[in-house]
């Protein structure tokens, strides 16, 4: 392996690695192998400076004063909408929507969707392994006394999503909504999106993902995949934690009651009663997360100057490289075996407890999470209830890290033996 | 060898208990049960006692899944505890958590010190503040039997 220092477009991981301060430090007297990136992704510089620079020099209020800072603010709040909108594909920057993270949006759709548009006799459907912000919303919604089933799709022993039971809740045309994961955060699946989407809208239904995982991994076009709506998150995308996105067409974003009220998305006020501020405002009450919005700029920026072509090559070697050095292991049980598949691993170890597992990991400068994931029910499917370990990738994990997590692994079986 | 300064945490009494946990079975006669849960780790077991007419305890016993550490301790809390008072037991049980917390316990050179001697290979827990509730759980979980009460959590 060399890293990618060959690789597509010049992609130099041990280049790129420097941009990431966080990356150069010693844990416990070894270098840092940080491998949850899952969880939350490191951020580079050009965000942190972003962030900085936006409260040192164009910092205020946005959309409210009539003065050069607060004009200057607003202008790089909106121009960090135009940025998402580019990344995505999005028709309009109108149909971004800021939100506080992926579950934020997801809720917001359960919330306005869910409740102010779907009727009575029908159902959403959800996935086994989806984390539990793309499951809980639903199972409100559902408990929520208006009629609205709540139908679960399962996942195949390989941990891909099983498109024929798909097919059969879809098939009574009552499904308003089918809310499944682009990428799952256990497994690494990456569910066929345009395929779901041809499914569902045949039958009549919506479809949402949540990109939490994929939109860091791969470029995502909303448009190709054709769905109706998309959530991601800043803070895995090496932004900042405290935006997230959800990206919806205009006129279903103008169809949908406000998901909550406040300053900012109005349009008239008495004191018996408001009118809506039109979309993407109906959906930001209150002051909005604006230094976020700008370092989630600088880190699309980011990506996008590096290629996304390039980190998914990059990402694409990785994780050939990681399944056969982890399959190799005697003992470690690996979920799901998708064909298409991102950079997050989840296994156990048949002599050590997860958690066990995870400090000795650690012990070894290696960062990963240990425990189920925001996945139990995936877990308890694949009878897993106590729990894995994750190794979660991203655009600066190298190869020598997955060499060194199972060598580590190798030696911690022993050390539990 | 890679893990080498983990044999403080992982001592060889802490992996042999982890590994074959003593009392690890079914009371029939008990008379209290309790749950012990982290939610966050999936750590659980079920601890019960039989009580004497005196109120001690005669017997103690646990089933349950979890970690190396959550495991030793339990099984080594159970054996510690058996044929102690409630009042004894309850003692230990503070010391214990102290113990784990910081590594030391000033109060243990008093009585009960040969007890506090058995629990000790796992005061190195204390370095490691994710894992603290794995050692005390158990103790939680006996706490909570001996109120009377269904469910402990060490979160």
């Amino acid at each position: 392996m060399t890293d990618g220092l060959h690789g597509v477009g010049g992609f130099d991981v041990h280049r790129i690695r420097q941009d990431f301060p966080i990356l150069s430090q010693t844990v416990r007297g070894k270098p840092l192998v940080f491998l949850d990136s899952g969880a939350s992704a490191q951020k580079p510089r050009p965000v942190i400076d972003a962030m900085v620079r936006c409260m040192e020099e164009r910092y205020a209020n946005v959309h409210r004063g009539a003065y050069f800072l607060s004009e200057a603010a607003t202008e790089a709040y909106e121009a960090a909408r135009s940025a998402v909108a580019r990344f995505i594909n999005a028709a309009d920057d109108r149909e971004v929507v800021f939100t506080r993270n992926s579950t934020e949006a997801m809720n917001l759709v359960a919330h306005s969707w869910g409740r102010g548009v779907m009727r009575p006799g029908q159902a959403v459907v959800t996935t086994e392994m989806e984390h539990h912000a793309n499951l809980v919303p639903w199972q409100m919604l559902r408990d929520d006394n208006r009629d609205i089933a709540l139908r679960i799709c399962r996942a195949t022993e390989a941990g891909e999503l099983d498109l024929d039971h798909l097919a059969a809740l879809l098939a009574d045309g009552r499904v308003g909504l089918v809310a499944v994961t682009h990428m799952s955060n256990v497994l690494g699946t990456v569910t066929p999106a345009e395929r779901i989407v041809a499914m569902a809208h045949a039958a009549g239904a919506k479809v949402l993902f949540d990109g939490s995982q994929a939109a860091v991994h791969r470029r995502v076009d909303v448009q190709a995949i054709g769905c109706d709506f998309y959530a991601f998150t800043g803070h895995k995308l090496y932004g900042p934690t405290g935006i997230g996105v959800l990206w919806s067409r205009l006129e279903q974003l103008e169809r949908m009651p406000p998901f909550l009220g406040g300053g900012e998305m109005i349009s008239m006020v008495t004191l018996e009663r408001s009118e809506w501020a039109p979309p993407p405002a109906k959906f930001e009450a209150g002051t909005p997360a604006i230094v976020e919005a700008v370092g989630l700029h600088a880190a699309i920026d980011y990506v996008t100057a590096i290629g996304m072509p390039a980190i998914e090559a990059h990402e694409r070697a990785l994780v050939d490289h990681a399944m056969r050095r982890l399959t190799e292991i005697e003992g470690l049980t690996l979920l799901g075996r998708a064909q298409d598949r991102g950079g997050v691993f989840s296994f156990a170890l048949d002599t050590a407890h997860a958690h066990d597992l995870s400090t000795l990991l650690d012990r070894a400068g290696i960062a990963v999470r240990a425990g189920r994931h925001c996945a139990e029910p995936l877990h308890a499917r694949f009878g897993m209830e106590a729990g894995t370990c994750r190794a979660s990738f991203g655009l600066y994990t190298t190869s020598a890290e997955v060499d060194y997590l199972a060598e580590a692994l190798v030696k911690a079986r022993e050390f539990f033996a | 060898m890679m893990f080498d300064d983990l044999r403080d945490l992982y001592q060889e009494v802490i992996l042999d208990h982890g590994r074959k946990p003593r009392n690890f079975r079914r009371l029939e006669d008990a008379d209290r049960t309790a749950r012990g849960d982290n939610p966050m780790c999936g750590d659980r077991m079920e601890l019960q006692l039989r009580l004497a007419p005196d109120g001690g305890i005669a017997d103690a016993a646990f089933q349950g899944r979890g970690c190396a550490i959550s495991m030793a301790s339990a099984s080594l809390m159970t054996e510690t505890v058996k044929g102690k008072s409630e009042a004894q037991a309850r003692a230990l049980g503070a010391r214990f958590r102290e113990l784990a917390m910081t590594g030391a316990c000033p109060a243990c050179g008093a009585d009960l010190a040969e007890e506090m001697e058995r629990l000790t290979p796992l005061s190195g827990v204390h370095e490691f503040p994710s894992r603290v509730k794995c050692a005390t759980l158990a103790w939680h979980t006996l706490n909570a039997a001996l109120d009377g009460a269904k469910e402990a959590s060490s979160e």
